[in-house]
């Protein structure tokens, strides 16, 4: 394959950081004014990149001696990433606006995170895959700390950089032990050398580097027990930015895992299995248990994305071009669902316009604000995978894939714990809908945080189900990319 | 398509999520929107019962045992397939009759919010309805379950002052029993490979794997259904809910565990059904007498007939485990009988509850001096309650107790005595809030019905004395049906205790003892 050739398969990523630097530029001569030329560049940036996945992009396969994938799997994920990234700008101007703190940076380290991002879920190597992650994670360290003067955001991007910081050491120790026990940083040639037997230690020392290489992962799709930092960060960062980790980011780094467990470990199978079932069965319970004592609705939906993830995990306990097609979707539903509920945190504004985020200010919201709330509503039940809304079918899709390798007890355990999560969706619903009307929110104002909320209320609606079809068509064909 | 050449299932379905959207949508004053929201929920229920009639003369009796079918693989993994037979059927046409009288309920007593609320009860007349006509296997579920939504919305923010408590044991209590049945759903979609309800019942699962599925649904169905002891939901939920909320909870959500026992349980698991005899006929008589007592000393009468509703249930339970045709039709005639007095009976509660606002039975007394019609229509009720030949609840009890008696004798004394004790609390209610000296003068300051509220229980006594009456023209629809279920059950029907048996050959010696024990019917 010549450089050429590769160099097309990377095009979303190469217009992205091109157009991130010209940008950047902008920005630095055109100081804070251009701001919004500056988003609306971006966002059209974005859009570009997600054309350009119809092209070689999106199935050229391996380009630059393997080290980048541009398969089904990487644009399915890339896609979606591109689309919370998108909506991650939109939403930001007005919420930056009222503390002055929207600067011309925003957009563009956005799209340099989008750029990490995209190199996480086309990564066929453990250096790509390290380089990609970095770039995204150095981008979001910067976002969560946005609000320079706002030290509870101050706060966050410390947090997120320590923590970070951290888990990117335990992942490159796993890395490290990996390559030395296998002798490659290739997923294939790791995948290769996994499938032949070992001695003792031999097989010892790739275990090891197999579960710091998923500890670290974890780390990064705030699975329980590696999930701390997710709800002080998620509280501390500027809402919009939160709203991007909670999805893009999630995407991102759960492809990744997907990737690395099928593509490079994929013969370990057995072997991981009993980490990702740890992994899931207490990301459920106590992203659900913990939730039930916040208070602050950012929080809350911090621990609601460590309980999904949690649910999407199981899709990957099978193994199988099934459950990874149903973690696929899970992510699709789930960036919906996710997007649509901060973008109602996004309206929670007192009479005087500051940003509100208790759950307690939620009171009475059907009364006051009927649509937002039946908007809510509608993302929680999802999120609870209450049917007929849309978020039960990725749920019942991964849970289908477990059974389907007979570990139907697993499914059991699972969605019960599914109850447990339901408890404290039904009480942002019953704030809503049964107590008495708090004071007002300010009155919502921007058409496109609107029509925005409409578009992801109508995807989860009963609506939803008639895209089962082509969205498990797309998700089966992204999986198979894998096998 | 079907002999109308339309839709029907479909289009019942559809006409309350419509008029459920357009109540919420709908532009104007609140006060208008509050009467256009009535009108429009009265409108949409009384089309819907307009189709179910319009389904039931045109359901061919002793025809095909599917009618009415509709499929469109729209949904990829599953498919939009409706149809019913004899028992959906009869279980939609209950449905559709109750929910007119539901809105009617509902007219004056809802005054806060009330296009919420028409579109709450329009939803859940979409959900009932979807669950009984649903052919697939995961359509039903998702209607089953999407149930939740509205009720848990009605208790929630029409109900009494602990409804915040009720609706989160209603909703999570529930949801607990059916994500476990889901599990069982996806097992059995893989190992028949068809979604499809009807294949299902034909299909034969392994004997091993069905006590496990068995479980799974019977998590679910008991829970709705509800069985002692997972029942403590229903008196919460019945206590707190808006009257017409209690009517559709005890009428039709009900119905739906007994629903789903004869359409999945007894005839997909058969010999898990037959293994397991013993832990539903347990059950069933530890509810029928422990409830029966329970009821027999609360002091609120919503509460009372929640669990007079819990004990007639019980003889639901008995019948489908008989394993016969007289328990299997009885529990039917049950089910459709208990939904009919019930609701009546929340309504009367509710007609007394209006005027004084206390569900207190002490609170009242005497009321049959200042409001004999009503005295005369809640003691229909009440007779019929207690199974009085002549009223719906005589046929389906009676039925019920015979099919249960064959296999059991120990059950069928038993359910006996549930009898005895439900005219026991359904006469002593009676007695202290209708008859007795008219005390209180706020009781009798209370005006006999309202137009409206004839309106509302005529209906439903007419029913319930033609059901009583000529029992035939609700059990003819359901007959071949049953049968269907019987030939599925032939091969694990359970030993029995109550049948008669060839005595062994008298030996001269012994004549004495062997003639004394065929004397008493031949125990063994």
């Amino acid at each position: 394959m010549s450089t050429l050739s590769s160099i097309a398969l990377t095009a979303p990523e190469l217009l992205l950081s091109v157009g991130a630097i010209a940008l950047l530029l902008w920005c630095a001569w055109g100081g804070d004014t251009a701001t919004r030329a500056i988003s609306i560049a971006s966002v059209a940036l974005l859009t570009a990149a997600a054309f350009l996945l119809l092209g070689p992009a999106g199935q050229g396969g391996p380009g630059f001696g393997g080290l980048y994938q541009a398969d089904a799997f990487a644009a399915f994920a890339k896609l979606l990433i591109y689309i919370a990234c998108a909506v991650g700008i939109i939403i930001a101007p007005r919420f930056f606006a009222d503390g002055g703190s929207m600067r011309a940076e925003y957009p563009v380290l956005i799209l340099l995170s989008a750029v990490g991002m995209g190199m996480m879920v086309s990564a066929g190597d453990l250096l790509t895959l390290y380089v990609g992650l970095e770039l995204q994670s150095l981008a979001a360290y910067v976002l969560a700390s946005f609000m320079r003067r706002d030290t509870r955001s101050a706060e966050a991007g410390l947090k997120y950089f320590v923590l970070g910081a951290l888990a990117s050491g335990i992942l490159l120790y796993g890395i490290s032990l990996v390559y030395g026990f296998t002798g490659t940083t290739d997923f294939g040639g790791i995948a290769a050398v996994f499938g032949t037997p070992a001695e003792e230690p031999v097989r010892l020392g790739r275990l090891f580097g197999l579960v710091f290489v998923f500890a670290g992962l974890a780390f990064k799709i705030s699975a329980v027990p590696f999930h701390m930092w997710t709800p002080d960060v998620y509280e501390g960062a500027p809402t919009p930015v939160t709203a991007l980790f909670a999805t893009a980011q999630k995407v991102a780094a759960m492809a990744l895992l997907l990737r690395v467990a099928i593509e490079a470990m994929g013969p370990a199978t057995e072997e991981w299995r009993q980490i990702v079932i740890f992994c899931a069965l207490a990301s459920t319970i106590l992203g659900g248990v913990a939730a039930i004592g916040q208070s602050n609705i950012k929080r809350l939906l911090a621990y609601s994305s460590i309980n999904n993830v949690g649910f999407a995990l199981f899709g990957l306990v099978p193994g199988t071009a099934l459950g990874v097609s149903a973690v696929l979707t899970y992510m699709a539903v789930y960036v919906a669902m996710t997007l649509g509920a901060f973008l109602v945190v996004l309206q929670m504004r007192n009479a005087r316009g500051a940003p509100v985020e208790t759950i307690a200010s939620l009171s009475g919201l059907s009364r006051t604000r009927p649509a937002l709330a039946a908007a809510m509503a509608m993302f929680m039940f999802s999120l609870a995978g209450i049917p007929p809304l849309f978020g039960f079918w990725p749920k019942f899709l991964v849970f289908d894939a477990v059974v389907d390798i007979g570990l139907w007890p697993l499914a059991m355990i699972g969605i019960a714990t599914s109850v447990i999560g339901a408890y404290y969706y039904l009480r942002i619903i019953k704030t809503m809908y049964f107590d008495e009307p708090a004071e007002a929110f300010a009155p919502g104002g921007s058409r496109v945080e609107g029509g925005l909320i409409a578009v992801a209320a109508v995807v989860v609606s009963p609506l939803g189900y008639l895209m089962i079809g082509p969205l498990g068509l797309l998700a089966l064909n992204a999986a198979k990319a894998l096998f | 398509m079907n002999v109308l050449g339309f839709p029907i299932l479909s289009i019942m379905i559809a006409v309350p999520a419509v008029a459920a959207v357009l109540c919420l949508l709908m532009p104007g004053a609140p006060e208008q929107k509050a009467a256009t929201a009535r009108w429009l929920a009265l409108a949409a229920t009384l089309i819907d019962f307009a189709l179910g009639v319009l389904l039931w003369t045109s359901f061919d009796v002793g025809g095909a045992q599917w009618q009415f079918q509709e499929y469109a693989p729209v949904f990829g993994r599953f498919a939009w397939a409706m149809g019913i037979d004899g028992i959906a059927l009869m279980l939609i046409m209950l449905s559709v009759f109750l929910m007119p009288i539901c809105i009617g309920a509902s007219w004056i007593a809802i005054t806060k919010r009330v296009p919420e609320y028409m579109a709450a009860f329009l939803l859940m007349e979409t959900l009932m309805i979807g669950v009984f006509a649903a052919q697939d296997l995961f359509l039903f579920y998702i209607f089953f379950e999407a149930g939740l939504i509205p009720m848990y919305l009605i208790i929630g923010i029409w109900g009494g002052a602990e409804r915040i408590y009720a609706s989160y044991k209603f909703f999570l209590y529930t949801l607990l029993g059916s994500v476990l049945m889901l599990v069982a759903m996806l097992w059995m979609a893989r190992e028949a490979g068809t979604t499809s309800v009807p294949a299902l019942m034909a299909h034969d699962f392994p004997v091993q794997a069905q006590t496990w599925l068995f479980l799974a649904f019977f998590a679910s169905f008991a829970v709705k259904m509800p069985m002692w002891p997972v029942h403590t939901w229903l008196p919460d939920a019945h206590v707190q809910a808006p009257t017409a909320g209690s009517v559709i909870l005890a009428g039709v959500l009900l119905k739906m565990g007994g629903y789903g026992f004869i359409r999945f349980s007894l005839p997909m698991f058969p010999e898990a059904s037959a293994q397991l005899v013993w832990l539903v006929l347990g059950l069933s008589m530890v509810a029928i007498v422990y409830t029966s007592l329970v009821a027999l000393v609360q002091s609120d009468m919503k509460k009372l007939i929640a669990y007079s509703s819990v004990a007639h249930m019980a003889f639901v339970t008995f019948g489908l485990f008989a394993f016969n045709r007289q328990g299997l039709e009885g529990s039917l005639m049950v089910m459709l009988s208990h939904g009919l007095v019930s609701g009546a009976l929340f309504l009367c509660v509710g007609v007394v509850y209006d005027r004084l606002h206390t569900r207190e039975i002490d609170r009242y007394g005497g009321v049959a001096q200042n409001m004999p019609a009503y005295a005369l229509l809640f003691l229909l009720f009440t007779m019929a309650s207690v199974g009085l030949p002549g009223t719906s609840g005589f046929v389906g009890e009676f039925l019920a107790m015979m099919g249960v008696y064959q296999i059991s004798s120990i059950a069928g004394f038993v359910a006996v005595t549930g009898i005895i004790l439900g005219a026991a609390y359904m006469l002593y209610l009676y007695r202290r809030v209708v008859y007795g000296p008219l005390e209180k003068p706020d009781v009798a300051a209370m005006t006999d019905l309202s137009m409206r509220e004839y309106a509302l229980l005529v209906p439903i006594a007419a029913v319930v004395l033609w059901m009583g009456v000529y029992p035939q023209s609700f059990m003819a629809p359901m007959a071949k049906d049953v049968g269907f279920v019987l030939t599925r059950l032939d091969r694990a029907r359970p030993s029995s205790d109550a049948q008669p048996t060839a005595g062994r050959a008298i030996a001269p010696a012994h004549a004495a003892e062997p003639a004394h024990a065929a004397e008493h019917g031949g125990a063994h």
